[in-house]
């Protein structure tokens, strides 16, 4: 997916990595160096977003930044964590750096340093960029960078990324690590030594592939060597989902690291307590701390935020105000672009002749296209929300207030984010997944979110429930409630498959929780709009081309075979549309469409559920997008297509609607069957789409489809049956 | 001024205590470490959400939560506060 960079002639493109801990600062200084310039894409083979600009220095020229995921360590368990290291040590498939800049908060120096050895370890060319330097002084620290950049061997700056201090001194400081990439390379003074770690390394070392090594000298391969072999032996085991890696290379550090179990020696243990022990040695000489950590700001506002009772109110509360505007905020922008869409449908129609391409384009193209367009407000509005939440450390708190519900249910703490946004559009839901690192709890809580009463049902049960109700009877209050059944009925079911599936499909060892709370910071607003909106551009671009596929193929299988190819009829009498009437038209084509032969083939099916024929068509039509439901029994009860949910006219046709036996079909007991139907059914294809963009397989929305679907059958099938026993009708 | 060893779970608010031993899964335990929790590191505790079971850790300057799950498997010796806490 990523695109590669126009070579320039003859001339090697110059790459430099961001790398750092997360919650340093490192997106708002990349946001701050490339400007404008920033594209995203993603990773090969995972979905982990990639950010890349263009940088200008005065003596090496262009050149490329690549802000590289947050991370702790190198160390890795998951092929996403594998990816720090990759784009670092540039491990094929991806490009090697000229540079690595590692960000690094001032304020927390010691274990911002961890990850700064292991990135000198590898032997490039490093320069260590001390992000919040403006706050040393409060929190009565100093460092000096001279000292720090010779105990190091090489460079280091002292910056602010919000307020632009110390930008040039970055600046000048990458062009001349660049321009003399030796000034900028250390040795690593560090590394255990030891007769039993220094065997492990030199064995792991050999099993190393080629592919991995710069290939440029004897010196250099050998040191990159040591460190990957070192990099292997902690991140190697027999539960690691790490890719790629060489099953001699994987033989090797499984042997040695039993071998060290049985010496009664922990490899882990020695590695990362020797960075450790050099950082706490070696840090007089650039650091003084002549106070206690100061966060006493961010305590005093936890003590509210993280309060057992008040926390999860205020907590509740901001939810609500997300939910609500979800609905009521991208409400308008929807309906701009619902008619901006017809608008320019209508125009195209009036401008090309009448026939299969017009229909195409309008039905399948721009339809298509609409129907990923609506969802942007939602979407856009959603990672607003989620931005502004990571930009102020508040997410980690909302893991740590909803640790014990999220844990009893399998679920992470931050899937209460994704599942509440669920009940407003399950799209940007499952996008919203990314937040959690760990693949097992964002396919958990990816599965479930469709489960959540979304904003497209509410058509569906609002001509439902008006159909349930008799004519001229207005119990308001009576509808009032049923909806809400349905939403307490969907969370139910949707916390209830949570915990199923964690505890049997998804089931992993009991993930522990592990945290940073970082103190608040004032949120970069300039940051949080590019995030959203790049959020939002990857959407449009990957999941539009899916659901435009899926809209055409709907449109194909309600359209064909044309009405005139099938009909009897004198072709006078078919091309006389404004006579015989367009809606007994559309009607008729419908049922004669694939679409309404499926239908009738599928009747037996759902025959147990109090559905007939043309209730089946209506639930194809709601594959594409629930709403379309009410559009279809629209066209299949032989009425105009834009008549919309609220029309008495549907509701009285769908209330006289009569069996072939002359018995009423939408019973009360077959409208709450169908309303159970369409809650837990995956009667979405952008979702499906985005299911198969996120997870990067067919076979994840297969499943989500298939278990949606048969739950839904058969909880309407006990509603239906179940009903008809205790003599409901 | 070492007492006896304990659990981390077992620590009071403002509690500082010095790391004896981890336990637990391999990745778990080496991210503890990697985030700087060794023997020999102190720790002090910050906040015990007794309702969410979850325990706040001041860890070499930076902040770390916790569940008290977890913190059974943390081996401490508890270090007599050297100075009150004039804000508590």
């Amino acid at each position: 997916m990523i695109k590669s960079a126009p070579k320039e002639a003859a001339q090697k493109r110059i790459r430099i990595a961001l790398a750092g801990n997360p919650n340093t600062g490192k997106t708002t200084l990349f946001n701050r160096l490339t400007g404008a310039r920033a594209k995203v894409g993603n990773y090969p083979g995972v979905t982990v977003d990639r950010h890349f600009g263009e940088i200008q220095l005065a003596h090496s020229g262009r050149a490329e930044l690549q802000d590289v995921p947050g991370t702790y360590s190198l160390s890795a368990r998951s092929a996403e964590e594998q990816l720090a290291l990759c784009a670092i040590a540039g491990i094929p498939p991806l490009e090697r750096p000229d540079l690595v800049v590692v960000v690094l908060d001032a304020t927390q120096l010691e274990r911002n340093l961890y990850l700064a050895l292991q990135v000198i370890e590898l032997g490039l060319p490093v320069l260590l960029a001390l992000n919040m330097f403006d706050r040393l002084e409060p929190e009565q620290l100093r460092i000096d960078p001279k000292a720090l950049s010779k105990t190091l061997g090489v460079p280091a700056v002292g910056l602010c990324a919000q307020t632009g201090l110390g930008m040039s001194e970055l600046l000048s400081a990458m062009d001349d690590a660049l321009v003399r990439p030796e000034s900028a390379r250390a040795s690593a003074p560090w590394l255990p030594k030891g007769q039993g770690i220094d065997k492990d390394l030199e064995a792991i070392a050999k099993c190393i592939p080629g592919a991995w090594l710069p290939q440029e000298s004897q010196a250099k391969d050998q040191n990159r060597k040591q460190a990957l072999a070192l990099w292997a032996l902690l991140s190697i085991d027999e539960n690691d989902e790490l890719e790629g890696i060489p099953l001699d290379l994987r033989q090797c550090v499984l042997d040695r690291r039993n071998a060290a179990t049985a010496d009664n020696r922990e490899t882990d243990k020695e590695v990362i307590r020797a960075r450790y022990e050099w950082i706490e040695a070696s840090a007089p000489s650039f650091l003084i701390e002549s106070g206690d950590a100061g966060q006493s700001w961010t305590d005093r506002v936890d003590r509210i935020l993280l309060h057992p009772a008040l926390g999860f109110g205020i907590f509740l509360l901001l939810m609500g105000v997300v939910f609500q505007s979800l609905f009521t905020w991208a409400d308008p922008a929807i309906g701009w672009i619902e008619s901006l869409v017809g608008s320019v449908g209508g125009f195209v129609e009036s401008q090309l002749p009448t026939g299969l391409f017009s229909e195409l384009i309008v039905s399948g193209v721009i339809e298509g296209v609409g129907s990923v367009l609506v969802f942007l407000p939602q979407i856009l509005l959603l990672f607003f929300f989620i931005g502004l939440m990571e930009d102020t450390g508040y997410i980690a708190r909302v893991a740590f207030i909803m640790d014990r519900l999220m844990k009893l249910l399998g679920l992470h703490g931050r899937a209460f984010v994704p599942m509440l946004s669920g009940y407003a559009c399950a799209v940007p839901a499952i996008l919203g997944t990314r937040t959690m690192e760990r693949r097992r709890d964002r396919m958990l809580t990816m599965m479930v979110v469709p489960l959540m009463t979304c904003s497209a049902r509410l058509p569906v049960y609002g001509l439902l429930i008006a159909a349930l109700v008799p004519p001229g009877d207005n119990r308001s209050f009576t509808q009032g409630l049923l909806m809400v059944a349905m939403y307490l009925f969907s969370t139910v079911i949707a916390f209830i498959a949570a915990a199923v599936l964690g505890r049997t499909l998804f089931k992993g060892p009991n993930v522990p929780l592990l945290l940073e709370m970082p103190p608040y910071r004032r949120p970069h607003f300039a940051s949080v709009l590019r995030m959203m909106l790049q959020k939002s551009s990857v959407f449009v671009r990957e999941a539009g081309t899916v659901i435009m596929a899926c809209t055409i193929i709907m449109w194909a299988l309600l359209s064909f075979p044309r009405q005139d190819q099938v009909s009897e009829a004198p072709p006078s009498a078919v091309q006389s549309e404004q006579v015989a009437g367009a809606e007994s038209q559309s009607g008729l084509q419908l049922r004669q469409s694939y679409a309404g032969r499926i239908g009738r083939w599928m009747e037996p099916t759902i025959e147990p559920l109090g559905f007939d024929w043309k209730i089946g068509i209506g639930l194809i039509g709601a594959f594409a997008a629930r709403e379309v439901f009410v559009s279809t029994l629209a066209i299949v009860y032989d009425l105009s297509e834009d008549e919309d949910e609220n029309s008495l006219a549907l509701r009285d046709k769908i209330r006289n609607e009569r069996r072939s036996d002359g018995s009423k079909l939408y019973t009360p007991l077959v409208c709450l069957s169908l309303m159970v139907f369409f809650a837990l059914a995956c009667q979405c294809m952008s979702t499906l789409a985005v299911v198969k963009r996120e997870t990067n397989s067919y076979r994840w929305p297969a499943f989500m489809f298939a278990y949606m679907t048969v739950l839904a059958w058969v909880a309407s099938f006990i509603v239906y049956q179940g009903g008809k026993l205790i003599g409901f009708s | 001024m070492i007492s006896s060893t304990r659990c981390l779970s077992d620590l009071a608010i403002g509690d500082t205590a010095c790391l004896v031993d981890l336990d637990g899964e391999r990745s778990f335990k080496r991210r503890l470490m990697e985030l700087g929790m060794l023997p020999g590191t102190l720790i002090r505790v910050i906040r015990r959400a007794e309702v969410g079971g979850v325990l706040e850790l001041e860890v070499r300057r930076s902040r770390l939560s916790l569940r008290m799950g977890e913190a059974r498997g943390i081996l401490v010796h508890a270090v007599a506060e050297p100075e009150p806490d004039p804000s508590r």
